[in-house]
């Protein structure tokens, strides 16, 4: 088997399926660090060629990981929907790119679509579209999902709530997230990325932070994002949980090395449903990012955009409640600069929701990467204007506890402010009666997080 | 003491002073429309200017002289390949390893390696008071140690390569963590028991934010020789000592 084609007077040629993938993305420097992008930018846009003119069953009979040696690859291919698989498997690449683009595709066909794609046939779509076609395609797909709440909802920009502490002081916790709440932030979830991942710490933090939302009867969810397996346990001790954490990988040696398995997950699933604290069925919140299989040296030779699409491969088994990309948190050894960011950012969103995923985005940036606060705020009105269901909240966008930056409460209010965009309906409705939100704008009162003194509740609640 | 905050008329000043005085989070800032005030958005410009500085800080040979750490490197050349090439920072240099080969042949139970990473200056502000209560730490446990070493330029995987040249039980690593705009002064200390070509990053287990405001260096020396004893004591670290402990 090979590919060959001629651009610009040079003859280019593929020996596989995988290596077209690999070549046809977008400049990034952990498939450099890989030894496996392209060349030159005529060989990059070569393998565009040859990946347009491919088959959807060519795909499928080519995934960048085995079958038979890989749980990730077998999930993703027994789950595929096989009628709707078979209406499209003679499709090239490029049309599928503009049956997605077409106005007489509705965004319900895309999701039905979505059911007949392999994680490849998703990657290589995306490595052919321009990052306009990312925000048009990601914009006709609304995906809900209900645990407590309901998120997807068109027209809501919704926001995890991430009031980090450098101790998991649990005073310092509920500081942010006071002060957070009075942005008309936490809509999606309050969550907290714990630094001591034990059992007895995530309780108390998931204690305080059930009280935190029943005191005030917060339509929202809670959720404590350590390692799955202490999620479990303090669930088995009957501690109040909403949604249970994971980060994923897309192959099975990596999320072996995150210390998961696809049995593991479905038992979180079950146990989360039966002993969690939500009333929806959509119970798990999962976390993924570009280049965390090449960090663990578990990526196979293939590229990490492809990689990341399986990772929504993966979720969209457990039926998620959240996923969110953290993009940018992984170093400039995959994503080098804001630029590298910003495409992944939108390659991400788009390829979460073409897999059926509520998708949300953390638009971040670590302090050793050639990115600021500009390209940040860049790339979150741009995902707005895509359609992403959920950013991150954080003071000024400065996480305490992890040391990076994304969006901050600000952020939040202005992109809902500058799109027209609402938070979740319930979440609307409870600002208003705490006064903090008119017309889907902030009222005066927002942004002082002293109205949550407890004890002043009579004058606060109407 | 009284916290600074830019809120105008807060519903309740004693409560606002808590919220204040609970976290080092950028709060209590209010806002001009949806944005934050000027002043505050220029002081999270100079905080990202200082950590973006310190990432390309070193270590001074005054503090690793003081201490009698010898001083090795990865493979890595300088910074620049530092940041995008981590395969690198996972190895020992040709020197590097001749140096363990060399010095050490008896079997020790623990090797403590400290590194740079991503922030000098959390070396420079914490291994001080760091090292010697770790030492006693361990010495209270009747748990030896083979002489800690500097390595310039490492990832935490270094250990791997470490492992191959050293005989011990339980090898440990302080680096320097990616600076945050609070600090760039954070340490964190990894250690994982026996690895080998199959260690994973679950094997590892981790002690994060060690500084002034997280934890002191001291609490986290006296922390870590406790984790040290206990994963010595049922010969497993990272996720599979959790469900070990879990069962119990």
């Amino acid at each position: 088997m090979g590919f060959k084609t001629t651009l610009l007077g040079q003859t280019f040629s593929f020996k596989t399926v995988k290596e077209v993938l690999a070549k046809a993305n977008e400049e990034k420097s952990g498939d450099v660090l890989a030894g496996i992008a392209a060349g030159s930018a005529a060989e990059r846009v070569a393998a565009k060629y040859v990946l347009s003119r491919l088959t959807l069953n060519e795909l499928r009979n080519n995934p960048v990981v085995p079958y038979e040696t890989d749980a990730v690859t077998r999930l993703i291919d027994d789950n595929l929907d096989r009628e709707v698989f078979s209406a499209i498997s003679n499709w090239t690449v490029a049309e599928l790119r503009e049956y997605i683009l077409d106005d007489h595709t509705p965004g319900q066909a895309l999701v039905g679509l979505s059911r007949g794609l392999t994680s490849e046939m998703v990657a290589a779509v995306t490595k052919i579209m321009s990052n306009m076609d990312l925000i048009v395609g990601a914009g006709k797909i609304n995906i809900q999902a209900t645990a407590n709440t309901t998120i997807g909802v068109p027209g809501a920009l919704a926001s995890r709530l991430q009031p980090n502490h450098p101790t998991d002081s649990v005073a310092g916790i509920l500081a942010s997230a006071e002060e957070g709440l009075s942005y008309g932030v936490g809509d999606a979830v309050i969550g907290i990325n714990p630094v001591e991942d034990s059992v007895d710490n995530i309780s108390r933090i998931l204690e305080a932070l059930h009280e935190l939302k029943n005191y005030w009867q917060i339509p929202t969810q809670i959720c404590v994002l350590a390692h799955v397996t202490t999620q479990m346990e303090a669930l088995r001790r009957g501690v109040p949980c909403d949604l249970v954490f994971q980060s994923l990988a897309g192959t099975e040696a990596a999320n072996r090395s995150f210390g998961i398995t696809v049995p593991l997950l479905e038992e979180a699933c079950e146990l989360a449903k039966n002993k969690g604290t939500a009333a929806g069925n959509n119970v798990m919140y999962f976390e993924t990012g570009q280049g965390s299989e090449l960090s663990s040296h578990s990526h196979h030779g293939a590229d990490q955009l492809t990689l990341e699409a399986r990772c929504y491969g993966l979720a969209r088994h457990f039926n998620p409640f959240l996923v969110n990309t953290v993009v940018g948190f992984i170093g400039p050894e995959y994503l080098y600069d804001g630029r590298q960011v910003i495409r992944a950012g939108l390659e991400d969103h788009f390829m979460g929701k073409l897999s059926g995923l509520p998708m949300g985005v953390d638009a971040c940036y670590t302090n050793h990467m050639k990115m600021d606060q500009n390209d940040l705020e860049n790339l979150a009105v741009l995902l707005s204007a895509a359609g992403v269901n959920y950013f991150m909240g954080i003071p000024m966008g400065d996480d305490v506890m992890l040391n990076y930056q994304c969006t901050s409460y600000h952020d939040i209010a202005s992109l809902r402010g500058v799109l027209g965009l609402k938070p979740l309906p319930a979440f609307e409705k409870w600002l208003e009666k705490m006064g903090l939100m008119q017309n889907g704008r902030l009222t005066r009162r927002a942004g002082d997080p002293s109205i949550f003194q407890r004890s002043r509740v009579g004058r606060v609640v109407s | 003491m009284k916290y600074r905050h830019h809120i105008p008329a807060p519903q309740d000043s004693a409560y606002l002073q808590q919220l204040l005085q609970a976290t080092p989070a950028r709060i209590g800032v209010w806002r001009s429309g949806t944005r934050p005030l000027t002043c505050d958005l220029l002081k999270f410009r100079a905080d990202h200017a200082a950590a973006q500085d310190s990432v390309n800080g070193t270590v001074s040979e005054e503090l690793l002289a003081g201490l009698d750490l010898p001083v090795l490197q990865t493979m890595v050349r300088d910074k620049d390949e530092y940041l995008t090439r981590p395969d690198l920072g996972r190895k020992l240099s040709t020197t590097g390893k001749a140096y363990f080969q060399q010095s050490t042949s008896e079997k020790r139970q623990v090797q403590l390696i400290i590194s740079d990473g991503l922030s000098a200056q959390a070396i420079e502000a914490n291994l001080s008071d760091f090292l010697p209560a770790f030492q006693l730490g361990l010495a209270y446990y009747r748990i030896s140690c083979h002489r800690p070493v500097f390595v310039k330029y490492g990832r935490v995987r270094l250990l791997e390569d470490v492992a191959t040249v050293v005989a011990a039980e339980v090898f440990v690593i302080l680096i320097g963590e990616r600076p945050g705009l609070v600090t760039a002064k954070s340490m964190s200390a990894y250690l994982v028991y026996q690895p080998t070509a199959d260690t994973m990053d679950a094997d590892y287990l981790v002690l994060s934010n060690i500084y002034s405001g997280g934890t002191p260096p001291v609490e986290a020396a006296a922390q870590l020789a406790r984790m040290v004893n206990h994963v010595i004591q049922v010969k497993s670290s990272g996720v599979s000592l959790k469900l070990i402990t879990l069962k119990e």
